[in-house]
């Protein structure tokens, strides 16, 4: 069947003594595009930044149970999390690019693993705008700084940037939510594209969004996972009752 | 205060009153607003004519050596011949000493000393430009004062007094750098750990320790200097001279150090969270996000904190008068004494006659540094702001 990619068994995640993750076991397919939804504060940013160790920068956090991608528990002591995080990449909610040139931001991931040479980085560079549909925007101005593209642009260069270390799973922290719906549109589409090559996890809170661009589907409330299937079940006919309510807007 | 009893009301559930509804045709006068308002804007403009006044002040004293509209005295001859006398007189490294004495001594001891630094060479031709130095007048003074500005010799007090301002200027760029070299990378290398990579605890201990060293009045960092660490660094390097312009530039360093830290620190911290997470989240070990992100982002800061830096040393006047060694040398040897701009003003303003040309020249000295700190600033926020700032940010 499907190949599995990432994988929880009995997650469980503190933030101190408050539990914000409550026995959370999840499947998630390989080169599929996976949405998770749910109210604010249930969960669901946890749970994609503990996928690739981003909770670690904050102290208080414990988490118990496993997490294994390509079936190596990522959790595990000798781990190298540096090497995690060029396997994982991630895409934030708030654009965040580099205070540099749009060449520079692309080129910093490539750059710190390592390769030097001007004409692969030239190549890497355009490889990945283009693949992040915004090649055409600024292919005429990549030494102008990132600051000053739009919103649209700006996120989409955050998406460049990661692809330019060529992971293997992609993170997207509601990479839409302070977007227009045009930049909205561009950046579904390419996440669409993308599920090609990568495996894509995607936190929103646009309902429209996740049935539109989504292989399936993971309901979270009060850090539980409550149903996870494929989207067209969940959307039409949800085996629980929270899940409809919550996607019919009768609460939450 | 109309509206807030009506907000009071509304929270009461009572129905405000219809006549009590907010008025907008009629303009009100907020006297308040325009009080606090005119208040600091005048405190805002009376600190920058404060500066002014000080500026045109000391500019005033200093510019009666630019003006000898009167008559000339053809006795050019003589101080140039006279110059090349001290010229050669001070190229020996053994007069230094001699000098510092002399300085310090009231100007009506000049005959005494006159004879003293003519020992060494014919005492029968140097006599001769005393007489004619002492019968001519200020103006005089100031015509052949205006002369010697640019050459190799700080002798202020003399029978013919040389105000070379070369070994002064050289001596404080020299002591800057020494001491920028040594706190820029110290401070901001300290600044960086603290902010990227300190456990909080930690970084609550480090920044108020460094902090603390501002606090240390310039006079104490001198004490120490010329006491504990110029034995020391002699020890360590096995250099000639105790007192140098090294263990200067490095005794301003420390002073130096809380200032760029601060600055610094402030910037890195003020660098967005985002920033770190999204270098992390590509693969970026820590210190390289530290290096090629985060620094790179708090550029501006960085160069604020090392202007204020130059602007501390380049004025310190304490630290330079007791660990430099004060003798105007010119070289580029880091291991020679020097002596600073700010160190000779306030070694000879307290010695010096009122009006004379010495004051002149002293007060001249004093609108260098006001030029010198504004030229850097300036430099500052020409290059580095518009040039240096687009090559690592992008345009």
């Amino acid at each position: 069947m499907k190949n599995l990619k990432i994988h929880t068994e009995n997650m469980y995640l503190y933030y101190g003594s408050k539990m914000a993750l409550n026995n959370v076991s999840i499947e998630i397919p390989e080169n599929k595009v996976t949405a998770l939804i749910g109210p604010s504060g249930c969960g669901k940013s946890t749970f994609l930044r503990s996928l690739n160790r981003m909770n670690d920068l904050i102290d208080s956090v414990k988490i118990e149970g496993n997490i294994f991608i390509d079936d190596i528990n990522i959790y595990d002591k000798n781990i190298d999390v540096v090497n995690l995080r060029k396997k994982v990449g991630m895409v934030f909610q708030k654009s965040n690019p580099f205070a540099k040139s749009i060449f520079e931001n692309v080129a910093y991931g490539p750059r710190i693993n390592g390769i030097n040479n001007n004409n692969e980085l030239t190549e890497i560079v355009e490889k990945s705008l283009q693949n992040a549909a915004i090649w055409d925007e600024v292919k005429d101005r990549l030494h102008d700084s990132a600051l000053g593209l739009s919103g649209g642009q700006q996120q989409r260069l955050c998406i460049a940037r990661t692809l330019a270390v060529n992971p293997e799973v992609i993170l997207m922290d509601e990479p839409a939510s302070a977007l227009d719906p045009i930049s909205t549109s561009k950046i579904e589409e390419l996440i669409v594209q993308l599920k090609e090559n990568y495996t894509i996890v995607i936190v929103t809170h646009n309902m429209q969004q996740a049935a539109r661009i989504s292989d399936d589907t993971a309901f979270f409330y009060l850090g539980e996972l409550i149903e996870f299937g494929k989207t067209k079940k969940i959307f039409t006919n949800p085996d629980k009752k929270q899940t409809e309510d919550y996607i019919t807007g009768r609460f939450g | 205060m109309d509206n807030f009893k009506k907000i009071k009301d509304l929270f009461k559930n009572k129905k405000p009153n219809p006549a009590d509804k907010i008025d907008i045709t009629r303009k009100r006068f907020r006297w308040s607003d325009f009080i606090a308002e005119k208040i600091i804007k005048s405190v805002a403009f009376l600190s920058i004519t404060i500066i002014i006044l000080i500026f045109i002040f000391v500019f005033r004293e200093s510019f009666p050596i630019f003006n000898f509209a009167k008559k000339e005295k053809p006795k050019t001859e003589q101080v140039s011949n006279t110059q090349e006398q001290y010229g050669v007189e001070t190229t020996a490294p053994e007069k230094q000493e001699q000098y510092g004495v002399e300085e310090t001594t009231a100007p009506e001891k000049q005959e005494q000393y006159g004879v003293q630094t003519t020992e060494d060479t014919t005492k029968g031709e140097s006599f001769t430009p005393q007489e004619v130095t002492e019968s001519g007048s200020t103006t005089d003074n100031n015509k052949s004062a205006l002369k010697t500005l640019p050459t190799k010799v700080w002798q202020p007090v003399s029978d013919n007094p040389r105000y070379g301002l070369l070994p002064l200027l050289i001596g404080t760029i020299k002591i800057t750098l020494i001491s920028l070299l040594f706190a820029g990378p110290l401070a901001i290398l300290a600044a960086l750990y603290t902010s990227v990579f300190a456990p909080k605890r930690l970084k609550e201990l480090i920044k108020p320790t460094i902090e603390m060293l501002a606090g240390v009045p310039s006079v104490v960092i001198g004490f120490f200097a010329l006491m504990v660490m110029a034995t020391f660094l002699q020890n360590l390097f096995g250099y000639d001279v105790r007192l140098n312009s090294f263990v200067g530039g490095i005794a301003m360093g420390l002073a130096a150090i809380p200032i760029i830290y601060t600055i610094t620190e402030d910037a890195l911290t003020a660098v967005p969270k985002t920033y770190y997470e999204a270098s992390l989240a590509l693969g970026a070990s820590k210190w390289q996000t530290a290096f090629f992100v985060i620094l790179p982002a708090a550029t501006p800061g960085i160069f604020a904190a090392i202007l204020l830096g130059i602007g501390r040393v380049f004025g310190e006047t304490m630290i330079a008068l007791m660990a430099t060694g004060n003798a105007a040398m010119m070289g580029l040897n880091p291991f020679e004494s020097v002596r600073t701009l700010a160190a000779t003003i306030g070694a000879e303003m307290a010695e010096v006659v009122f009006g004379d040309t010495h004051y002149n020249v002293l007060f001249l000295i004093g609108s260098m540094l006001f030029i010198f700190t504004f030229a850097i600033n300036a430099i500052a926020e020409f290059w580095v702001k518009g040039k240096l700032m687009k090559k690592i940010q992008g345009k």
